[in-house]
């Protein structure tokens, strides 16, 4: 077989005989993505105005876009209280706001199976709309209607930023499936 | 390894089940976490062991990313500063021979300053530091404004005590953990300065507005004496800052106040002084209810 086609017994994860998925790959990397997103705030940047995407939950939303099922629906309690211990908003914040996503998404995933790429933008966008809007409402600053202002770049950048995550979501996607587990 | 389609349950009564489960499992953490926020709302000091324990274990790496920011800044001002060398370095003799006269004037006024605070009996401004840090990270997703500082109980930083730059004032200790700990920045809404013009004795309080900037607002009401460009410093009310700490610089004039550019911008300094609460022992008393009599010293 392999002298008409070299690669008729490989597919995009690498030989097909003799491997499997790693288990740890393939579950790990994306609980590692959320948790390294949400550790966004120990990067070095001392900002005086909120401005950094809340990447914790954006890599949530790719990775439930692309891969329904994969997060259980309780993952939002441990990831969010993960979020929390560093995000500076008040405890269970993050926990309430992943874990609503999160049934957000299983909803949409019920109603809307087959999704194209500008479906999937505007339901993130809706989310992270959302999210910021509640998250500062609830995060104990004293914000007025006319503070809310101070939102609007972080909502246009993390609205304009979601496709690169969810294209990053996708490669990583690739090396999680990669069959590297050895059979037998 | 697709993850399975959770949504076809079919007939099969454990399946239904499970996905039933998900469900309340997933409502339920919803719960718990608007109870614990409603919790955390009410005494925010609830979780501070979680958080300073965290914070703790990830300020390495964010300790190590403060390094490369400072170390990466300066390596780009060393390009930087080979095009225009020539014509910077007549620049820099011009200012030198203008510092040493000014120096020669800043030391006649301190020896009169010496001279006038021995006439009044006062101690000597300076305070000790408690130590010395960096900010390692902040909260750039969120709308408070916290920052990381690489420095915690074991440097003896304790809760309360004010963080300082060069520059100016650029916070308070909110929670101190055990070698890191988390700053209230200026500019965060709850934070509150009692702040006095620089050139005279309008006080005011400095405001938090969430945006890098500070909303002056006047204590004594009336006709607003602020003009653009007015310099406001600590005015030691309150025991926590000492006075005479730099904060902000008005370049908004609004009806109560005005609106100020904070001096000490976190984002430019590379490293903090935590300084000692200034009257501490005055804060213990303005605390201790009036039933307790105070020590006698």
């Amino acid at each position: 077989m392999e002298q008409f086609n070299p690669r008729a017994r490989r597919d995009a994860y690498g030989n097909k005989i003799n491997r499997d998925h790693s288990p740890v790959l393939a579950h790990g990397i994306p609980w590692a993505t959320i948790l390294i997103g949400s550790l966004t705030p120990m990067l070095p940047v001392i900002a005086a105005a909120p401005v950094l995407p809340p990447m914790g939950l954006m890599f949530l939303i790719a990775w439930h876009l692309l891969r329904p099922g994969l997060l259980p629906l309780w993952a939002g309690l441990p990831l969010g209280l993960f979020d929390d211990l560093y995000s500076g908003q008040p405890f269970g914040s993050g926990i309430m706001l992943f874990s609503l996503t999160l049934i957000a998404l299983d909803l949409l995933e019920m109603r809307f199976p087959w999704r194209s790429f500008w479906q999937n933008w505007l339901a993130a966008a809706a989310i992270i709309i959302t999210y910021l809007l509640v998250a500062a409402l609830v995060s104990g600053a004293q914000m007025t209607l006319l503070r809310m202002g101070v939102i609007a770049p972080q909502l246009l950048l993390s609205i304009v930023l979601f496709p690169i995550i969810a294209s990053i979501v996708a490669l990583l996607d690739r090396i999680r499936l990669l069959r590297v587990r050895r059979i037998g | 390894m697709a993850p399975p389609v959770a949504h076809r349950s079919g007939s099969n009564k454990r399946a239904q089940l499970g996905l039933f489960a998900g469900y309340v499992v997933a409502g339920a953490s919803a719960l718990v976490g608007a109870i614990l926020l409603v919790i955390s709302i009410w005494s925010p000091q609830t979780f501070q062991g979680l958080r300073t324990m965290a914070s703790d274990l990830a300020s390495p790496a964010g300790q190590a990313g403060a390094v490369t920011r400072t170390g990466g800044r300066s390596f780009f001002e060393a390009i930087a500063g080979y095009y225009d060398a020539g014509s910077k370095n007549a620049e820099l003799e011009r200012e030198i021979a203008i510092a040493r006269v000014r120096l020669a004037e800043a030391e006649a006024l301190r020896q009169e300053n010496e001279r006038l605070k021995g006439v009044l009996n006062l101690m000597s401004g300076d305070t000790e530091p408690v130590a010395t840090a960096r900010l390692i990270g902040s909260t750039s997703s969120s709308t408070r404004r916290f920052a990381y500082l690489s420095a915690g109980t074991d440097d003896g930083v304790t809760n309360g005590m004010p963080v300082t730059s060069p520059m100016g004032l650029v916070g308070r200790v909110l929670e101190a953990g055990r070698d890191s700990s988390r700053v209230l920045l200026l500019t965060d809404t709850e934070s509150m300065v009692p702040v006095r013009r620089a050139t005279d004795d309008v006080v005011a309080f400095a405001e938090g507005r969430a945006d890098g900037s500070l909303r002056i607002r006047l204590i004594n009401l009336g006709i607003n004496p602020i003009e653009l460009g007015d310099v406001f410093v600590t005015s030691g009310a309150g025991g926590l800052f000492r006075p005479g700490v730099a904060v902000a610089m008005a370049t908004e004039i609004t009806q109560d106040g005005a609106i100020a550019q904070l001096l000490s911008n976190p984002a430019a300094t590379d490293v903090v002084i935590v300084e000692p609460i200034w009257h501490s022992d005055a804060l213990q008393a303005s605390e201790q209810p009036p039933e307790i009599a105070l020590p006698e010293d």
